[in-house]
């Protein structure tokens, strides 16, 4: 007698507290062995791209907020420069140390949440209470400076929106001399622990090829030994006088990335610090008035300026036509801004480059063969976050 | 390590009957060739160990409907080993079909897929050519210029017929887009014009 043995498929998500958001992954199972993994994406797609076609420089800043919510600052960033590279606009020392400082907050940020859960996903429950208390902490930072806990809304082309409010550099400092500590505690948690290190050592192994051809980059392709890290070798902003090191993983499995991203943390406390250390007070924006609105004491005493200051919020500043990729190192990886301006107010075309979209398309081939529990093991891994997948 | 400037005459010099214009600008490299050109030039940057662009970060299309090429197809590579980036690009008609690149890159299926949902650019010989990002059952490329912005259908849950129906966009007011364009740079004083007429006579 022969018996039939069919594949079992299987509906991991949309709603599953391991799929990190919307993810519809949906499973060909062989017994309890993945063979085939096809994630259906998209359940979070608000059209971003064509929005900020619709509207001006100004305005298309919050919805790089929106695109990875964990680390908002970091997409600003990339729009920001690309911006600045085509109008040929330098940025105030001061303005590129705040947003160094809250880049690197950001990833602290990113980090954190993605160790924490991760860690959540594989059982231990711990990490995410110690961690995301930190995360509040960091996010007051950002409340503090400006004025929003998630969707900052902070960068513009030419520096920041607004000046550092008074004490904040200094409950900063007494952050960074706090978090490594806290950083120990997690270490100390998960880094030997004989569960954690079951379900992630030689899990989602990616060599170095597949992680060149599957356009990886940031964490996951440092993970698998290749030393790149565009802080570094394409620096922008003030990261040239920054002074950090670039943590390889040498396996490139799960485990791997995790010890990867807890150094990047203890890199990033130290920029910051640096960042504090080298700041003095002075302009927190280009004084090119066609970029930069007046401030409200002008706007208060002269007509000039308060016509400027309408035309920049009604109109917005022109960029003129040209065509430029800028990427910056995210958290989570290479985040590129592809943008085209046609010498109006409004961009031409924006097209996001996130990383996440790529690290996600290659679950078919990390998880062929493993186990279902490693479904989530990998998928923590790989730092997904929908808000910028779907865009 | 070479510079952008012998990469350029490098392209320029294997690739002379492919390569229609190349130029550097923002410290990256802009090459234009012809759809068929693609794989081979593709193979040719990718593979050679004087290019070595080995990493596709990105596929996308940009729009320009009032031309008979209407769409103009760009990849973006990056080198490791150089710590380059090239950006190539060519025009084709509305309904051409392109060559895919997932042979060489995987990573250019999903990249692919994207840039026929959000355009309709069709690939030959994608293994899976599926939309991505827009729901099951839309109609329509949502990044092409003619597309509105507000769509053609919404969603909503009906309670007659308990579930999701989705039926044609009622807007209580249009998308307003306001004209804000004016003399920005300044108006042309009579003064200064009959200044200029001046010195012109």
């Amino acid at each position: 007698m022969t018996k039939k043995i069919k594949n079992l498929n299987l509906n991991f998500g949309p709603q599953h507290p391991a799929a990190h958001g919307v993810l519809r992954l949906i499973l060909e199972l062989d017994g309890e062995v993945v063979e085939k993994a096809d994630p259906h994406i998209g359940l979070l797609h608000r059209g971003t791209e064509k929005l900020i076609e619709n509207k001006t420089y100004m305005q298309a800043v919050p919805y790089f907020d929106r695109l990875d919510y964990v680390a908002p600052m970091n997409q600003e960033h990339a729009f920001a420069i690309a911006i600045e590279k085509i109008l040929k606009i330098d940025v105030p020392i001061r303005a590129q140390l705040i947003r160094v400082m809250f880049c690197e907050i950001g990833r602290i940020l990113s980090h954190i949440l993605n160790v924490t859960t991760q860690a959540l996903d594989v059982g231990a429950l711990t990490p995410s209470l110690w961690g995301f208390e930190e995360r509040e902490t960091l996010m007051s930072f950002y409340e503090r400076a400006s004025g929003s806990r998630l969707h900052a809304n902070y960068f513009r082309a030419g520096g920041v929106h607004q000046d550092l409010p008074a004490g904040l550099e200094n409950d900063i400092a007494t952050f960074c001399d706090n978090f490594p500590k806290i950083i120990n505690d997690l270490e100390n948690l998960l880094t030997d622990n004989r569960i954690f290190k079951q379900r992630n050592v030689d899990i989602g192994i990616v060599t170095k090829e597949d992680a060149l051809n599957y356009s990886f980059s940031g964490v996951m392709i440092r993970g698998s030994g290749v030393p790149w890290d565009i802080r570094k070798s394409q620096p922008y902003d003030c990261y040239e006088q920054m002074e950090f090191k670039i943590p390889i993983g040498k396996n490139g499995d799960c485990y791997d990335r995790y010890l990867c991203r807890i150094e990047e943390m203890k890199e990033s406390v130290s920029i910051i610090k640096q960042c504090l250390s080298k700041m003095e007070k002075g302009p927190v924006k280009t004084f090119d008035g066609k970029i930069t609105p007046p401030s409200k004491k002008e706007i208060k005493q002269s007509m000039e300026a308060l016509i400027h200051h309408f035309k920049l919020f009604t109109e917005g500043y022109r960029v003129p036509k040209d065509e430029i990729y800028t990427a910056v190192e995210a958290p989570k990886g290479e985040f590129g801004v592809y943008l085209i301006s046609d010498g109006s107010s409004k961009p031409y075309k924006c097209k996001i480059r996130a990383p996440g979209f790529s690290h996600l398309q290659s679950m078919d081939y990390l998880i062929k063969g493993h186990m279902l529990a490693d479904v989530p093991a990998v998928l923590g891994s790989l730092d997904i976050v929908f808000g910028e997948v779907d865009r | 390590m070479i510079n952008l400037i012998d990469l350029e005459k490098k392209i320029n010099s294997e690739l002379t009957t492919k390569i229609n214009k190349s130029e550097i600008r923002h410290n990256q490299i802009y090459v234009e060739i012809d759809k068929d050109d693609l794989i081979d030039t593709v193979l040719f940057v990718k593979t050679n160990k004087d290019t070595k662009f080995r990493q596709l970060i990105d596929i996308t299309v940009v729009d320009y409907p009032e031309q008979t090429q209407r769409f103009r197809i760009v990849y973006l590579f990056l080198s490791h080993e150089f710590n380059q980036r090239m950006i190539l690009s060519y025009s084709i008609t509305e309904n051409e079909i392109i060559p895919s690149l997932t042979s060489i890159f995987p990573a250019a299926n999903w990249m692919e897929r994207e840039v026929f949902d959000m355009y309709g650019v069709k690939f030959k010989d994608h293994p899976d050519l599926r939309r991505i990002l827009t729901d099951y059952g839309f109609e329509g490329h949502p990044l092409r210029k003619d597309f509105p912005l507000t769509g053609h259908t919404e969603v909503r849950y009906s309670e007659d017929k308990k579930k999701v129906i989705s039926e044609p966009v009622k807007l209580e007011q249009n998308y307003r887009n306001f004209d804000y364009e004016s003399p920005w740079e300044g108006t042309k004083y009579i003064k200064e014009q009959s200044d200029n007429d001046d010195k012109k006579n």
